[in-house]
């Protein structure tokens, strides 16, 4: 009996930590992650963690550095989510967790990354020194250095860097105007290919399948087309023609690929320096259609039932969306989520859309089918959001 | 946002006050240079797409050939020209700044 009381009690009551340690695992509830998502705020080099379906912040992690043009990828397990910062940090975060598991400094400067098919590599794509490194998902460790060695030994920006099937990953090299893709089958000898694509690759996408690598080019009208099922047949320019008449516009803000809006046979890409969106047939990869808008348009979005598009455009429209009705191609909805709307995100099946707008300090959701707004949460500076169904989606 | 600044800048003209810009204008002008020209040139200016603005990389390039990149852009580049979002004294004065008095960016971020 003494020694019973002693063990809850005296000056080591390891009863009393044994309870709580017991309690604590016996209380929390056990939970998925699949509603589920990070919102980057790129000021504070903070992570917000949000629940789609509570619209709550349920989680903050902090010590992320320079977070301006962030992106991240999620494990295949949704639990881990791997951020990539300018300052070239690889940060490993776990979402049920909240909290940094891993962190390495792996380059001066990086532009975003990748996780390969199988989730077990994670590849930065860098602009300082040019070229793509490859870690183990598991430990950060680097398994392979891929330098975007072009000319006489110079190192180009590495932009566009995708995952494909075939356990690849495909990206451009900015300098260079070539695109590349490598096999990780064996992750310490990459398998590279090296295609010419055009010059000035600023940024690309890989369709939803996995069989077509797109990439925008700066320097000259038109994109890069490359066919994975069929490499050999090279690079392909499509619709060069795009922009002949009209002039070239002040490009404020680059573009981005990443919303791949392609929605039955029709690709709908925003045409830098112009107030438009491309509508392209990819049986013939020919522009069918222009579709004019008020600005330049940076991400184009397609609701995941693919009934609306949704786009938000560079400075000084930023202060915008607009939603197109893929029936009749037109503008049904402008909406004014704040200054500087930088980034949108739905739901995996499309009811609901999040939205940052940066210089207001806030997130909102809206219903994608009234348009009404549902919620608004505070975050400072924000920039990217990702829900963890990426972890499912090849290419993003 | 256009309207706003075009009031600022006629406001500013009609008291004569063109060469420093006000504190809230400069705080403003420092959010443009980490945000907006930062999703070229990195929030922290150490170079992105565009090169890095730090003022080590910018000791000894003219400061109006600086200000006229920024009003003027650099055709051919991806440098676009920001005449109609700044005034001359504006850019003027963000040069100086990027040169002399490097904008030092929020601590906090660095883990
Ligand atoms: C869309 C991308 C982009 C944006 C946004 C942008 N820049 Fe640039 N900037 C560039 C590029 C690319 C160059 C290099 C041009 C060249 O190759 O000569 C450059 C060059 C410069 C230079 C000359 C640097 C040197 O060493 O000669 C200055 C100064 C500059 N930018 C300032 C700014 C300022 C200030 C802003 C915001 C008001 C801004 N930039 C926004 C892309 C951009």
């Amino acid at each position: 009996m003494r020694n019973f009381i002693r063990f809850f009690s005296g000056r080591y009551p390891i009863g009393l930590v044994l309870l709580a340690v017991l309690s604590q695992t016996l209380l929390a509830e056990p939970r998925g992650t699949g509603d589920i998502g990070l919102v980057v705020e790129r000021a504070t080099g903070n992570l917000t963690a949000i629940n789609t379906t509570s619209r709550r912040a349920v989680g903050k992690i902090t010590g992320l550095g320079d977070l301006s043009h962030a992106s991240l990828v999620y494990s295949p397990d949704e639990r881990y989510a791997f951020v990539f910062g300018r300052d070239g940090a690889l940060t490993k975060v776990d979402v049920l967790e909240n909290k940094i598991v891993k962190r390495v400094e792996q380059a001066h400067n990086s532009v975003g990354g990748a996780i390969s098919q199988d989730g077990r590599l994670i590849a930065t794509s860098n602009y300082d020194p040019g070229g793509v490194r490859v870690f183990s998902a598991e430990t950060l460790e680097k398994v392979a250095d891929i330098k975007a060695e072009y000319g006489e030994g110079q190192l180009a920006r590495v932009v566009g860097l995708v995952d494909a099937p075939g356990q690849k990953f495909v990206f451009s090299l900015f300098e260079a105007g070539e695109i590349w893709t490598a096999d990780l089958h064996d992750p310490k000898n990459p398998k590279i290919q090296k295609f010419k694509a055009g010059k000035e690759p600023y940024d690309a996408l890989i369709s939803p399948e996995g069989r077509y690598y797109i990439a925008g080019l700066f320097g000259e009208d038109g994109l890069a087309l490359l066919d994975l099922w069929n490499p050999d047949a090279g690079i392909r320019k499509i619709v060069p023609e795009y922009a002949k008449d009209d002039p070239k516009l002040p490009v404020f803000k680059m573009p981005h690929l990443e919303g791949r809006a392609l929605i039955g046979d029709y690709w709908f890409l925003p045409a830098v320096g112009h107030h438009e969106l491309l509508v392209i047939d990819r049986r013939e990869w020919k522009v069918v259609r222009k579709i004019a808008l008020d600005g330049q348009p940076v991400f184009v979005i397609p609701r995941p039932d693919e009934r609306q598009i949704w786009v938000n455009f560079a400075l000084p429209d930023n202060d915008r969306l607009d939603v197109i009705d893929t029936r009749d191609l037109a503008v049904v909805r402008r909406l004014t989520p704040g200054k500087a709307v930088l980034h949108m995100e739905f739901t995996p099946k499309g009811q609901e859309v999040w939205v940052s707008a940066r210089d207001d300090d806030r997130v909102l959701v809206y219903d994608t089918e009234n348009f009404r707004e549902l919620a608004r949460l505070p975050a400072d500076k924000p920039s990217g959001i990702f829900f963890t169904s990426r972890a499912h989606r090849l290419g993003l | 946002m256009r309207f706003g600044l075009f009031a600022l800048l006629v406001s500013a003209l009609a008291l004569g006050q063109v060469s420093t810009p006000t504190p809230e204008r400069q705080q403003a002008l420092l959010d443009l240079l980490h945000q907006d020209c930062g999703s070229c040139h990195g929030m922290t200016l150490q170079g992105g797409l565009g090169p890095a603005l730090l003022s080590s990389a910018l000791a000894g390039k003219s400061e109006a050939m600086l200000a006229g990149t920024i009003l003027n852009g650099r055709p051919g580049t991806a440098m676009p020209p920001w005449s109609r979002f700044l005034s001359r004294e504006e850019a003027d004065w963000l040069v100086t700044q990027l040169k002399y008095n490097p904008p030092r960016f929020n601590d906090a971020t660095r883990p």
